[in-house]
């Protein structure tokens, strides 16, 4: 209807505004992307031209052979312990972040002290990076699995109470009031409106934090000197290619599993 | 004595005033049309009497109880006694529609009971009955994402219902719904006025079904009551006041 910029006179004003835009924005992407390029003196011609020496190098060694084989029951281990430590950190981070995105969110917030509290302890928790919360960690915690639950922990926590804030805002503002409105008093309100009507949605991001902390779970390993990163970290230094290649590809196998898993049980419950 | 009795009430927000010093009294049974253009502060009056919106000024005094004094606890218990019925609802459409329609036992529950829906034998038999009454008796177990518009709608009264409400509050009940399902709906309201005696107020867009439905209308404009008085009194006059250049729109329809 208006714009609040400018005086539109005619559709084709508008429109010839819009396409104006629209170049300015893709000139100034070009030149930042240019400049970029130009800063970090990234060659992508030398990346085109070592293709082939990459490409040739991945499958000479891609191929795990019979030593690696044999360390495959170790492997195994590892990997189950990392699995269950991603599934821990995620499903206490949700627990956790649940509580949080309750008083965080518009519709359930008890005051705006709590909520704005929760907002800001969920949004550092999120925008300091694993890697960092691994080392945060480190230092008290030693080289340990324990070091990399925090981690994940907190990362997830930070992401997963953002997600369930604006979960809880989009589904249940009109059933709060409803219930409100019936003399419910707060805990009714929570356990009868909000869980039933965000619950499926939240179900949803916790199983795709489950897939990116697995997949986390091998970084911060490699860090903590845990689980299955601590293994590839070690088959990687002493240049046992084929058996870090060998955890890659087994890796690989459980995070598609686990993403079919949960598109399955997605599609079941949304 | 008034059922409801509202004086000097004043809703403002910043610059607006959504509602300025409106004062009127319902008594029990009544059936109230409350009409007036979009923005005229229909939804903000009838807010504030179950106190879902603080009045900024005024009281509100229900069934002899000031509702602006009541805090915690003892509004809850009021409110149990005040049903509401919405534009769009406002079911929890994952539920069914016997856990929506026991949603309105709440206000009676203390936390335990409430969040873990422990109803009583007789509060079930109550909500089937009045399910049955509304002609929902073949859906009880049915998830409400699953109903039409009008069958949302009524399991929405029979959630008022429930409460044993003194009054029920509705607003626009009817303006998501096409014409037949808007009859229908209607049509209960007024039954569940005369034949349970309970009082309704009813926001509403429509003149013609206001006029038709209720006893009595309350005219707003710009948060001001400008008209007060029973159906047959609303003259071509007052529409224009109530709905000023709007209005011709309107009486044609
Ligand atoms: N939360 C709010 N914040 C600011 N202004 C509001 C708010 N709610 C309602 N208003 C204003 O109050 C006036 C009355 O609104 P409302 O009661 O919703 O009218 P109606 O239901 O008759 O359409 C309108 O001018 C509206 O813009
Ligand atoms: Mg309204």
């Amino acid at each position: 209807m208006n714009s609040s910029t400018i005086d539109m006179q005619t559709p084709s004003d508008f429109f010839r505004y819009r396409n104006v835009m629209l170049r300015i924005f893709l000139a100034i992407l070009i030149a930042l992307t240019l400049l970029s390029a130009w800063h970090t003196e990234l060659k992508v011609g030398t990346f085109f031209t070592a293709l082939p020496r990459v490409a040739s190098w991945i499958f000479a060694h891609v191929v795990p052979d019979a030593a690696a084989w044999s360390r495959f029951p170790s492997m195994l281990e590892k990997l189950v312990e990392t699995i269950f430590l991603s599934i821990m950190a995620t499903t206490t981070a949700a627990v956790t972040a649940f509580l949080f995105a309750i008083m965080g969110s518009q519709c359930t917030r008890i005051n705006g002290f709590f909520a704005i509290a929760s907002r800001a302890v969920a949004s550092v928790s999120r925008n300091i990076p694993i890697a960092a919360w691994a080392l945060i960690f480190l230092v008290t915690f030693g080289m340990s699995a324990f070091t990399g639950y925090l981690a994940l922990f907190f990362a997830s926590f930070g992401f997963l109470t953002r997600a369930f804030i604006e979960t809880i805002d989009e589904a249940s503002d009109s059933q709060v009031e409803a219930l409100r409105a019936t003399g419910a008093s707060y805990p009714h309100i929570i356990a009868q409106a909000v869980i039933p009507a965000s619950i499926p949605q939240m179900i949803s991001w916790v199983l795709y934090m489950v897939e990116t902390n697995i997949r986390d779970a091998t970084l911060v390993g490699l860090l903590t000197g845990s689980g299955i990163g601590f293994l590839f970290d070690l088959y990687y230094k002493t240049q046992q290619y084929k058996s870090a290649s060998l955890v890659v590809i087994l890796l690989v196998i459980v995070v598609m599993t686990i993403e079919f898993l949960s598109n399955h049980v997605r599609r079941k419950i949304l | 004595m008034a059922l409801l009795d509202v004086r000097k009430l004043t809703k403002s927000y910043g610059e607006t005033q959504a509602l300025s010093d409106v004062s009127f009294q319902i008594s029990k049974g009544e059936f109230v049309s409350v009409i007036g253009p979009s923005g005229s502060g229909k939804t903000t009056l009838i807010r504030c009497v179950n106190r879902l919106i603080e009045p900024s000024a005024g009281e509100i005094v229900f069934d002899g109880k000031e509702m602006t004094a009541l805090r915690g606890p003892e509004l809850r218990r009021e409110r149990a006694r005040i049903g509401m019925i919405f534009q769009h609802y406002n079911l929890v459409y994952r539920l069914t529609v016997i856990e929506n329609v026991l949603h309105g036992r709440l206000g009676y529950k203390g936390a335990i009971k409430g969040v873990f829906s422990m109803y009583d034998e007789q509060e079930k038999r109550h909500a089937l009955e009045i399910l049955e009454l509304l002609g929902l008796g073949e859906l009880v177990y049915r998830r409400c994402d699953m109903l039409s518009g009008g069958q949302k709608q009524r399991v929405g009264i029979a959630r008022a219902l429930v409460q044993n409400p003194r009054i029920i509050l509705c607003d626009e009940p009817i303006s998501s719904l096409d014409p037949s399902s808007a009859r229908i709906i209607m049509d209960y309201l007024l039954k569940i006025r005369t034949e349970m005696g309970i009082t309704m107020v009813v926001n509403l867009h429509q003149i013609d079904v206001a006029r038709k439905y209720s006893s009595r209308i309350l005219g707003f404009n710009k948060g001001t009551l400008v008209f007060d008085g029973p159906s047959d009194q609303l003259s071509q006059q007052k529409i224009y006041e109530i709905y000023g250049a709007e209005a011709g729109e309107l009486i044609n329809d």
